[in-house]
């Protein structure tokens, strides 16, 4: 590694490659080449900085300038007068980092998004260039696997993950420690250890982002619980749809073989230890450990009852633990830092940070990890932003499609696994989706059925069947010919789907279903009883208008697809509702908001 | 890699190369607007670069600075020390620049002749 004077970071997680940093990356290598700059100034490629909102993000260090929303021609005023020059562009900073009473810029650590973040997981995100392994190990890498092979036995290590208090961060919530003390009491000649990379909620992206930004971190988990409960063999398994993880994933695995971090006699302990990708081909369902491991063995990903447990009898029969990738992020740091230090950050039952995507109707779409029993307010507001276009909070909806609502009153609730399962909701693995006053809770039930009904393996009858019938029952609400009783029938294929279906995705996937009609019983209600969508959502229970406000501009006549607007020039104009189709063309063609939907 | 000793060796070294994101220590600043650009400012950064790389000097970065408004001194090099304190350094050259990293930067010794003070 040489020397700079000053590093360039872009952004390199999926948020911001998907806004175009490949392109920026470019522009920028070839005016530091003009500007014969290449021996003073380092480009690196980081992974997710978190505020997926305002990417493409460029970081520029020593003074930590944070530049949002960077188009690839900025590239020359950013080389130009601050790598050239050393004047911030002030212009392009994120709009956050410029106080505008002193005129100071703040770096990018002082910006109230980071200021109530804490990041154990996401440390190394956005700080290092995860296709080097000399940045890692600068960062202390790999020096817990060190000091776990060469100062504590496998009891040790699972003693100080127990008493660490870390709890899976998949969704379970099991704790670590117990689960690895299971497989390390299975007598075995081959024992597996397992990273869960196959994350699916819908909009969620924590674990890829870990492993685009930090591979390295997990690579040094695994060892180490490898070498914890005994076992010499891992497999990553991960999604295809993942490919930039699954690319960096690859380099760092090679890399850390090339150092003698995986593969025989690590540290020359004798320690074996070596580390396989396995790619999925993106069910849902394979997030679930016994489907995962029918995927891994070749088999069609279907779940199968428990026990026995992976812990006794995993992959090929073999005693075997599945950790999530977020949980493995942790464990380096648990073994450097101590237990007490983990145990000290969150709430009784819930120790550490939690990261959680926020998406939906908030200003600050990203990543962001948190120490647990942080209150949902501090998340939305403070972290978050709050909701874009002045509009009112409704709910937040947690754990996706296994999860439930959390609404206004409940948003000084300390996050945590408890709090969330009481509110009726769940941690999940970390997805945050905020609704705001336009959204139908009703209807958002119905996607998130729509989503298990067409992940369901299809095994068993609750889930295959039942989830269907429930999925039905809402369509038939939300087009407007619910009936009465149909919550209740609802109510009742919940709770049995609940109570008898094989797997964690059926048991859960009434979910959202019994925690929207227990907070907003009344939007079910409407639905059925006044054929109405208070939120304006349902299109079958929709009725376009036009108000007296009309200017006669004949504007919402010529974008109707359906020539179903009629009037004369400058007179008022008239919707024939018949005919209507309700796609709202002529609501965004009116100058002058005369169209209202009721 | 057979050994701890051989990883904390890694780590040292690199961890050199990437402590320009996050701690501070020493700055030193160079002005480089048109006026220190043509009075030669740029071999003068390259250098103090090559010094501290050199010297390992973990705890300092070296930044630019657009004008600083004498401009029949440049090159200007200030240096801010952690307590605050700022020195600054005018005409400077290369060779002046090494010299300034290795009395002042290292062994805490002002070089007085360059200094404003001395100059102006």
């Amino acid at each position: 590694m040489e020397l700079y004077r000053s590093h360039v970071l872009i952004c390199g997680g999926t948020g911001c490659t998907s806004s175009g940093s490949d392109l920026v990356e470019e522009r920028f290598n070839e005016e530091i080449k003009k500007n014969g700059l290449e021996k003073e100034v380092k480009i690196i490629r980081t992974g997710c900085f978190g505020l997926c909102e305002v990417g493409p993000v460029v970081v520029v260090y020593p003074e930590g300038s944070f530049y949002a929303h960077v188009k690839p021609e900025d590239a020359k005023t950013i080389t130009e007068e601050h790598l050239l020059k050393g004047r911030i562009v002030r212009d392009l900073l994120y709009y956050e980092s410029l106080e505008e009473a002193s005129d100071q810029v703040k770096s990018i650590n002082e910006v109230d998004f980071y200021q109530k973040q804490m990041r154990v997981a996401l440390r190394n995100c956005g700080v290092i260039d995860p296709e080097n392994i000399e940045e890692y190990i600068a960062m202390d890498g790999y020096a817990a696997l060190g000091k776990v092979l060469t100062e504590m036995s496998p009891e040790d290590v699972i003693n100080h993950i127990k008493q660490s208090g870390l709890r899976g961060r998949g969704g379970g919530g099991f704790p670590t420690g117990v689960k690895w003390s299971f497989a390390a009491g299975a007598k075995n000649d081959q024992k597996y250890m397992i990273c869960n990379a196959d994350e699916g909620d819908p909009g969620a992206f924590m674990d890829r982002s870990v492993l685009e930004g930090d591979p390295h971190a997990i690579i040094e988990a695994m060892a180490i619980a490898g070498y914890a409960i005994g076992a010499s063999q891992g497999f990553v398994y991960i999604r295809a749809e993942y490919p930039i993880a699954v690319q960096r994933l690859e380099i760092a695995i090679a890399q850390a073989k090339e150092n003698g971090l995986l593969g025989k006699d690590i540290f020359g302990t004798g320690f074996d230890f070596d580390l396989e990708i396995r790619l999925g081909a993106g069910a849902f369902v394979c997030g679930e450990e016994t489907a995962l491991l029918q995927s891994i063995e070749g088999y069609r990903g279907m779940p199968r009852p428990k026990p026995p447990f992976p812990a006794n009898k995993g992959l090929w029969q073999k005693p075997t633990i599945i950790n999530n990738v977020e949980t493995l992020a942790n464990i380096p740091q648990i073994i450097l830092k101590g237990a007490e230090w983990f145990s000290s950050i969150g709430t009784e039952k819930s120790k550490g940070t939690k990261v959680f995507a926020l998406g939906g109707k908030i200003n600050n779409t990203g990543l962001i990890e948190i120490p647990m029993g942080t209150t949902l307010r501090e998340v939305i507001y403070d972290i978050g932003g709050g909701i874009p276009n002045g509009k009112k909070f409704k709910a937040v909806q947690t754990g996706g499609p296994s999860g439930g609502c959390i609404t206004y009153e409940h948003l000084d609730q300390p996050i945590d696994y408890d709090n969330l399962i009481a509110l009726g909701s769940m941690m999940g693995s970390g997805g945050m989706i905020v609704m705001d006053e336009d959204n139908c809770m009703v209807d958002i039930a119905r996607f998130f059925l729509d989503f298990t009904v067409d992940e369901s393996c299809g095994k068993c009858t609750p889930c295959r069947e039942g989830t269907k019938r429930m999925l039905e029952m809402l369509e038939k609400i939300t087009s407007g010919r619910g009936e009465e009783g149909d919550i209740e029938k609802l109510e009742k294929l919940a709770y049995t789907i609940k109570d008898s279906a094989l797997c964690g995705l059926g048991q859960t996937a009434p979910n959202p279903v019994i925690s929207t009609i227990r907070y907003f019983r009344d939007e079910y209600e409407a639905h059925i009883n006044d054929k109405k969508c208070p939120a304006g959502v349902c299109k079958n229970l929709l009725t376009y208008y036009i108000t007296d406000a009309c200017i006669g501009c004949t504007k919402c006549a010529r974008n109707c697809p359906v020539d179903c607007i009629s009037g004369e020039v400058k007179k008022l104009h008239v919707i024939d509702a018949e005919k209507c189709i309700k796609c709202g063309a002529c609501m965004e063609a009116c100058p002058v908001n005369a169209i209202i939907k009721k | 890699m057979k050994t701890l000793a051989e990883l904390a060796k890694i780590r040292d070294e690199a961890k050199g190369k990437i402590d320009l994101r996050g701690k501070k220590g020493t700055r030193i600043v160079v002005g480089m607007a048109t006026c220190g650009i043509a009075a030669g400012a740029r071999p003068v950064l390259l250098s103090l670069v090559e010094e501290v790389k050199k010297r390992n000097l973990n705890d300092v970065e070296v930044v630019q600075t657009g004008c600083i408004g004498v401009c029949r001194l440049e090159p200007i090099v200030e240096i801010y020390e952690e307590n605050g304190e700022k020195v600054t350094y005018v005409e400077m050259t290369p060779e002046k620049a090494r010299k300034v990293i290795a009395d002042h930067i290292v062994n805490g010794k002002v070089v007085s002749e360059y200094t404003i003070g001395a100059n102006a």
